[in-house]
């Protein structure tokens, strides 16, 4: 039997295949093309204290090998998602993790204050739907917050300080490759208590429509995803590994069960996957079954016999 | 995995594309296609130009990449679908026009097959085609080459109006339904939107629409809209 769990700061994962977040939505969608219990995990579309409309104009653009996004973190806002989304999570066997955004400090930390209440009043009433949150602090789309917390160490600290202060639940805080020292800034998670670091955002990214002589996009920049950012995502993830004693979780234009290997060789506890998502719509399910496959195939008998060996 | 069966060159870079297999849908629904690997990264949308015991058609232009793919396929080629995806026209009753623009008359053929009887508006920049499946489904038929097919149609005339074409004509169809509607007979006008899609089911958030009541999604609210709930913003 091969061994495909991994344990965060508690967390059960039954497989290291989790969904990253902007590309499953809530796992409603693709919950209606495949059991995604089966996952090791979701994160889910990215929350901010009050709804966002996200950005105007063209959101997408095909690059070779990846793709930019101009979403914008449009999403219904913490409480909405705590009303209409969670009770679908609590019928879910798969670890769920809450993916927080904000403008603002103070909006992180009421984002993340009412995920707290709504958790403990979970727990009073037996019940639990959130296990992990994921604190994104690398939105390369929004213009206030998102980024502008994610690239320097000390406006990082401040967030990552205030948030942990905020919530008792397992915190992951998402890093960005347009960080000015991504080794720095996980050492900086781990010593403000932070349990995981996730890693990578999409990297800011531009087109250029040459006849209109403008950016294809409103904001002018977009997030770059795909396998076009895989071979920067792996080294970044093999650099902090080897920074930090808390569990990395690594993403970046995964696409294959070998992909997933060589994050796993590269030092991250699980990973996710995004991009993927929308090339095969049961990305979920082929990298599990691929997975396994690869594992028997080289007598890989747990993840653990592998995990950070480069 | 689907098998194609056949795919016709119709004229200039517009092909009818059939497909194999158990396939079903509604009028004005769609399904995401692709018939490479790895890249280019993103399905294609096409939607639904008529199922068939056989399987489902699909009527497209090429205008890209992927496009430029679908083109070279031949009988027997493999290719993905995913779907029927997106809301679709409604079934409805009474006086009703088909318009449909260029490449946007695809999905129009099978709302033709779904309520014969109905007006059909055909408009075409250079060249008309598939024109003549269309002629015995029709009550009249219309066809414009070079013109704007949207002149022909009195919006006054009827209790629905079905649109699918480029951009500008659905802004065109939007500012009639709205002066029908200021002379008190107003139809409802039904547009086909074709944004950018990534996923194609509701979960990336990158093809949303703009309406009057919020941010909806193209791929799982629509791709069909009132056109009085849309806000266009170019
Ligand atoms: C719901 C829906 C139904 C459609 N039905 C049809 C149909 O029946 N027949 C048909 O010919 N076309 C249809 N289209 C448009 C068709 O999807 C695009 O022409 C096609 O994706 C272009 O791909 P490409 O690789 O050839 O072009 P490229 O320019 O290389 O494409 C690059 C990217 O832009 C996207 N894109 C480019 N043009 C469009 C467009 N007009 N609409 C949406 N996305 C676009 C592509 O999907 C791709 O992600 C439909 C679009 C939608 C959203
Ligand atoms: C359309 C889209 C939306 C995204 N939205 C979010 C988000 O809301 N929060 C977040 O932390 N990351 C978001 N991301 C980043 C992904 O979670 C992931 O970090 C990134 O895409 C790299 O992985 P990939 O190459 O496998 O896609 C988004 C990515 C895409 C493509
Ligand atoms: S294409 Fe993903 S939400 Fe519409």
């Amino acid at each position: 039997m091969i061994n495909l769990t991994a344990n965060i700061a508690g967390v059960h994962f039954k497989n290291p295949v989790v969904m990253a977040s902007g590309t499953f939505g809530f796992g409603r969608e693709y919950g209606k093309l495949y059991d995604v219990s089966m996952l090791g995990g979701i994160s889910g579309k990215g929350l901010t204290l009050h709804a966002k409309p996200g950005n105007p104009g063209v959101r997408v653009y095909e690059t070779a090998s990846g793709m930019l996004n101009s979403v914008g973190l449009e999403n219904p806002g913490v409480e909405a998602f705590l009303s209409k989304e969670l009770p679908y999570w609590e019928t879910l066997d798969t670890a769920r993790i809450v993916n927080l955004g904000g403008n603002t400090l103070p909006d992180y930390v009421l984002g993340a204050e009412l995920i707290q209440q709504d958790d403990d009043a979970r727990r009073l009433a037996g019940k639990r739907a959130v296990d992990m949150i994921e604190l994104n602090i690398s939105c390369p789309n929004v213009k206030e917050g998102g980024i502008a917390f994610g690239v320097k160490t000390p406006a990082a600290r401040e967030v990552v300080r205030a948030v942990r202060a905020a919530t008792r639940l397992p915190l992951a805080v998402k890093l960005s490759p347009n960080a000015e020292d991504i080794a720095e800034m996980a050492e900086m998670c781990e010593a403000e208590g932070a349990d995981a670091v996730s890693l990578i955002n999409t990297i800011s990214g531009m087109k250029i429509d040459v006849r209109r002589r403008r950016s294809v996009f409103h904001n002018l920049y977009a997030g770059l995803s795909g396998p076009a950012i895989k071979p920067v995502a792996l080294r970044m993830v093999h650099q902090v590994a080897k920074r930090v004693s808390i569990p990395v979780i690594g993403m970046g234009g995964i696409t294959s069960a070998t992909d997933i290997i060589e994050f796993i060789m590269a030092g991250a506890a699980v990973i996710q996957v995004g991009t993927y998502n929308f090339m095969n719509l049961r990305a979920g399910s082929t990298l599990v079954e691929e997975l396994q496959q690869f594992m028997i195939e080289e007598h890989i008998s747990s993840l653990d016999e592998i995990r950070g060996i480069i | 995995m689907a098998t194609v069966i056949s795919n016709e060159r119709l004229t200039d870079g517009v092909y009818h594309l059939q497909v194999e297999g158990e396939y079903g849908g509604a009028m004005g629904q769609f399904y995401m296609l692709r018939a490479w690997g790895a890249y280019p990264l993103l399905s294609r949308p096409l939607s639904i130009h008529q199922v068939t015991d056989r399987g489902v058609d699909f009527l497209y232009h090429v205008v890209g990449e992927g496009t430029e793919i679908f083109a070279g396929l031949t009988p027997g080629d493999s290719i993905e679908l995913e779907g029927p995806f997106g809301n679709g026209f409604p079934e409805v009753e009474g006086r009703i026009a088909l318009v449909g623009g260029g490449i946007g008359i695809a999905p129009l053929y099978y709302c033709a097959q779904k309520l014969p009887g109905s007006d059909i508006y055909l408009g075409f920049s250079r060249e008309a085609f598939r024109t003549e499946a269309f002629g015995p489904l029709a009550g009249e038929l219309n066809i414009n080459v070079g013109g704007l097919v949207l002149d022909s149609v009195d919006f006054t005339a009827y209790d629905h109006i079905f649109v699918c074409g480029p951009h500008p004509m659905l802004k065109a169809a939007q500012l009639k339904a709205m002066a029908a509607e200021q002379e008190g007979r107003g139809p409802q006008v039904y547009l086909s939107l074709e944004n950018r899609m990534a996923c194609g089911i509701g979960a990336c958030l990158v093809c949303s629409v703009s309406c009057r009541d919020g941010q909806r999604k193209a791929c799982a609210d629509g791709p069909v809209f009132l056109s009085r709930e849309v806000i266009f913003h170019d």
